[in-house]
C-alpha cells in the first residue's frame, strides 16, 4: 500500500480547506476595510491575541459550514482494510488517501475531525445562548429587587453550583434518566425562559403602542411555543398535520443539551445579578424611574444594554467552557451517539492505543484545543477593548 | 464574626441536606433500582421478580421514608420475605444485636454492591489516594501559578505580561483529557523521543510512588488549574500596582523589587486565595478525568465505577463527599477572605 509523505499530506489538507480559506480571506478583508465603523469588533484587530482568537474561531465556524465540501470520505463509513492505517495511506481502488490515517473501525480520522466541528458548533453556542436567557431572565429581577426573591434564587443557584459538574453529568445524562422523563421536565422549564424573555422585552417597550406590541409579542409567542413544543416535547404541530417537523431534538441530544444549560445557567445568573446590583445605582436608572418607566423596562432596556460588555466577554469564554464540557461528556462515553464523530468520544476511543497509533486521538484533541483557545483569546481581546471605553 | 460563621454554617447544613436529597432522589429513581436488581440478581429476572427483590430489600417504601432511613432519623426497615428470610437495613449477618437506627448520623453508609465492602471503607481508602494526588498538585500548582501571575501583573502591558498571559490562556484552553493525551504521547511513548521518560499508567503509584509513575497525572492537572489562578493573580496584582500607596512608595524611592515584595504582594494575594479555594470543585472533575486516563484508582475512579456499576449506596456517599468538599472550601474561602482583608466588615 502506498502512502503519501508528510509534505504531501500537509499540502493536501491545506487544499481541502480551500473553501474555508476563501471565506476567511473575505471576512478579514471586509472587516479590516470597515474596521473604523465596526466599533469594538473593528478594534479587535488592533491586538495580536484578539486577531488570532478571531481567526481561530472563524476558521472552525467556516469548517463547520463547509464540512461537506472539505471531507474526503464519509465520516461513518468503515473500510475494513483501513483499520489503524498511518496518516497518508492511499485507499485501495481510489486516488484519495486517509489524510490523517484510519481509526480502530477503519474510518477516516480527518473527515471525522472536520465533521466533529459541526456537532460542537451546533450545540455549544445554542446551549450557551439558552443558559444566558435563563441567567438574564432570573438574574435581572434578583439583582434589581433584592430581598426575598434574591435570597431564594441565589440559594437555588448556589445549590446547583455546589454540585461537581462531573457528578451532575453522571446523574443526569444516562438512558435510565431519560426513561423517567426528567430531562424533558427540565427542558420544559428551561426552554420557557427565552419565550418569557422576548415576550417581556417587547411588552415592556411597546405596551403603549398596542399595534406594534401585538405583532411583536404575538409573533414571539407563536414562534416560541411552536419551537418549544417541538424541542422540549418532540411534538411539532406540523407532525400532527402529517408534515416533516421543523423543530426536533433527538432525546439523547436533548438530555445533553439540557444538562449543559443547567450547569451554565447559575453562573450566568450570578454575573447578571452582580452587574444589575452595580448598575441600578446609576443616574440613568433613576432618571428612567422618575420618567415613570416600569420595572421591567428599566431592567431590560436600561440595565441590560449597559451590562453588555462583561456579558459578551463571558459569552465567548462560556462557549469555550461548554465545548470543554461537551468533550468531557464524550470522553466518559456520555456523548451524542456512539457513531457520531464527536471530538471527546474520538479522543476517548483513540487514547487506548495512544502509544502505538497517536494519529487517532491527536487530531480531535488539537481541534478542540484550538477552538477553545480561539474563543478564550477572543474573549480576552474583547475584554481588553471594552475596558478602553 | 462568630455570628457570621454560625450563619454560614447553618446555610451550609441546609444546602447539604437539600443536595443530598436531590442526589438520593436521582440515584434511587425506579430505572436505576431495576438496573441494580438486574445486575445483582441476574439479567433475566421477570418484572415480578424485580419487584419482590426490591421489596425484600426495602426499596419499595416511599422515597421520603427511605431518605429518612438513610439519614438515620427513621428506624431502619425490617422485612421478612415469603421464603422466611428476614432482612433489614440495620441487620448484618455477623452482629447479634441490631440497632434501630442506622444511617448517616450513626455513621453507617450501607454496603457497596460492586466491591462487597462497607461504603465508608471504600470511600476512605480511595479518598486517601486522591488526597496524595491533590497534595502534590497543590504543591506544584500554587507556587507556579502565583509566580506567573505576579510576574505578569507587576508590569501590566509589558512584553513579559503579554507572553505569560497568553501562556496562561493557553493552559485554561487545554482540558485534562487533551493535555493528558498530548503529554502521554510526548513523554510516555517512544514516538517523539527515543526514550520513555515517564510511565503512561499510574497504577503502580498506589503502592510505590515515584517520579516516573506519578508525574503525568500531577502535571496534567496542574496545567489546567494553573492558568485560571495565574490569570486571577495577574488581574489582582495589576490592580494593586495602580493603587495610591504603590505610587507613594515609588516616589519615596523604594526599589522596584521591594515595592513588589513588601508593598504589593500581600494585598495582591487576597483574591487568589479565594480563587484557589474555589478551585477545588473544578479539581474534582479533573481528578475524575485524570484518574480514568492514568488508571490511578482514587476517589474519581471510584465515582466512575459507582456510576457505571449502578452502585446506588456508593454513588450516594461519593456524591455527598464531593458536595461536602465543595461546601467546606466555600466556607473556608469566605471566612479566610474576611480574615485576610480587614477592609471587609461582617455585619453582625
Amino acid at each position: 500500500m502506498t502512502t503519501l509523505t508528510w509534505l504531501e499530506i500537509v499540502i493536501q489538507i491545506l487544499l481541502q480547506f480551500t473553501p474555508v480559506w476563501i471565506a476567511m480571506a473575505l471576512t478579514f478583508a471586509v472587516s479590516y476595510y470597515f474596521r473604523d465603523k465596526l466599533g469594538i469588533y473593528g478594534r479587535l484587530f488592533d491586538t495580536y491575541t484578539g486577531g488570532i482568537g478571531f481567526a481561530l474561531v472563524v476558521f472552525w465556524l467556516f469548517t463547520a459550514i463547509f464540512a461537506d465540501l472539505i471531507i474526503t470520505f464519509d465520516p461513518i463509513d468503515q473500510l475494513s482494510g483501513m483499520r489503524k492505517k498511518i496518516p497518508g495511506t492511499i485507499v485501495p481502488d481510489t486516488f484519495n488517501a486517509y489524510l490523517l490515517g484510519g481509526d480502530l473501525m477503519g474510518r477516516d480520522v480527518f473527515s471525522r475531525m472536520v465533521m466533529g466541528s459541526r456537532i460542537v458548533l451546533s450545540i455549544a453556542p445554542a446551549a450557551t445562548i439558552f443558559a444566558f436567557m435563563v441567567g438574564i431572565t432570573l438574574g435581572l429581577p434578583a439583582g434589581f429587587y433584592g430581598k426575598k426573591l434574591d435570597t431564594i434564587l441565589s440559594f437555588i443557584a448556589n445549590l446547583v453550583l455546589a454540585f461537581p459538574v462531573i457528578l451532575l453529568f453522571y446523574l443526569l445524562v444516562n438512558p435510565a434518566i431519560r426513561s423517567t422523563g426528567i430531562p424533558v421536565a427540565i427542558a420544559a422549564v428551561l426552554f420557557l425562559f427565552p419565550i418569557i424573555f422576548f415576550a417581556v422585552l417587547f411588552q415592556s417597550r411597546y405596551y403603549v403602542q398596542s399595534n406594534k406590541r401585538n405583532i411583536y409579542v404575538g409573533l414571539t409567542l407563536l414562534l416560541g411555543f411552536w419551537a418549544y413544543s417541538g424541542l422540549a416535547f418532540n411534538q411539532d404541530p406540523l407532525q400532527l398535520l402529517g408534515l416533516e417537523p421543523i423543530f426536533y431534538m433527538d432525546p439523547n441530544l436533548l438530555n445533553i443539551f439540557v444538562s449543559v444549560v443547567f450547569v451554565n445557567a447559575p453562573t450566568v445568573f450570578r454575573i447578571v445579578r452582580g452587574l444589575t446590583m452595580d448598575i441600578k445605582t446609576r443616574d440613568y436608572v433613576a432618571a428612567a424611574q422618575t420618567r415613570g418607566e416600569g420595572a421591567w423596562f428599566v431592567m431590560l432596556w436600561e440595565i441590560l444594554p449597559n451590562a453588555r460588555g462583561p456579558l459578551i466577554v463571558d459569552f465567548c469564554l462560556r462557549i469555550g467552557y461548554t465545548t470543554i464540557l461537551l468533550g468531557t461528556l464524550g470522553f466518559f462515553g456520555l456523548g451524542v451517539s456512539p457513531e457520531s464523530p464527536d471530538w471527546g468520544m474520538t479522543i476517548n476511543e483513540g487514547r487506548k492505543l495512544l502509544a502505538y497509533f497517536p494519529h487517532m486521538a491527536i487530531p480531535p484533541a488539537l481541534a478542540l484545543l484550538s477552538l477553545v483557545l480561539g474563543l478564550n483569546l477572543l474573549g480576552d481581546g474583547l475584554r481588553e477593548q471594552s475596558l478602553k471605553d | 464574626m462568630w455570628q457570621f460563621i454560625t450563619k454560614r454554617f447553618g446555610l451550609m447544613l441546609l444546602t447539604t441536606l437539600c443536595l443530598s436529597f436531590i442526589v438520593f432522589f436521582l440515584t434511587n429513581l425506579q430505572p436505576n433500582l431495576v438496573k441494580l436488581a438486574k445486575t445483582e440478581a441476574g439479567i433475566r429476572m421477570t418484572d415480578d421478580q424485580v419487584v419482590s427483590w426490591l421489596g425484600d430489600r426495602g426499596y419499595n417504601q416511599p422515597l421520603l421514608l427511605r431518605y429518612g432511613e438513610w439519614l438515620g432519623v427513621v428506624p431502619g426497615y425490617v422485612h421478612t420475605s415469603e421464603e422466611g428470610v428476614t432482612r433489614g437495613r440495620c441487620i448484618s449477618p455477623h452482629v447479634e444485636d441490631t440497632p434501630t437506627y442506622c444511617g448517616l448520623l450513626q455513621g453507617t453508609l450501607g454496603n457497596s454492591t460492586i466491591f462487597n465492602v462497607s461504603v465508608g471503607k471504600a470511600v476512605s481508602t480511595r479518598l486517601g489516594l486522591t488526597g496524595i494526588l491533590m497534595f502534590w498538585v497543590m504543591i506544584v500548582m500554587i507556587p507556579m501559578a502565583l509566580i506567573i501571575g505576579i510576574l505578569a501583573g507587576m508590569r501590566e502591558g509589558s512584553r513579559t505580561d503579554r507572553t505569560l498571559s497568553t501562556v496562561a490562556i493557553g493552559f485554561t484552553a487545554t482540558p485534562e483529557y487533551i493535555s493528558g493525551v498530548i503529554l502521554s504521547v510526548i513523554f510516555a511513548s517512544r514516538l517523539v523521543f527515543d526514550e520513555r521518560f515517564l510511565l503512561p499508567s499510574s497504577q503502580s503509584a498506589m503502592e510505590n510512588m515515584n517520579f516516573s509513575n506519578f508525574a503525568l497525572p500531577v502535571i496534567t492537572m496542574v496545567l489546567y488549574g494553573m492558568g485560571y489562578i495565574a490569570r486571577m493573580t495577574r488581574a489582582s496584582m495589576a490592580e494593586v500596582m495602580t493603587a495610591q500607596y504603590i505610587r507613594t512608595a515609588k516616589l519615596k524611592g523604594v526599589s522596584f523589587p521591594n515595592i513588589v515584595l513588601k508593598h504589593a504582594l500581600r494585598n495582591a494575594l487576597i483574591a487568589p486565595f479565594t480563587v484557589i479555594m474555589l478551585q477545588f470543585p473544578w479539581l474534582l472533575t479533573g481528578v475524575v478525568i485524570v484518574e480514568t486516563l492514568f488508571n490511578y484508582k482514587g476517589f474519581g475512579w471510584l465515582l466512575v465505577m459507582a456510576a457505571d456499576g449502578n452502585d446506588v449506596e456508593l454513588l450516594l456517599s461519593c456524591s455527598l463527599v464531593a458536595v461536602l468538599v465543595v461546601l467546606v472550601t466555600q466556607l473556608i474561602s469566605d471566612i479566610g477572605y474576611v480574615f485576610l482583608n480587614p477592609r471587609i466588615r461582617v455585619n453582625s
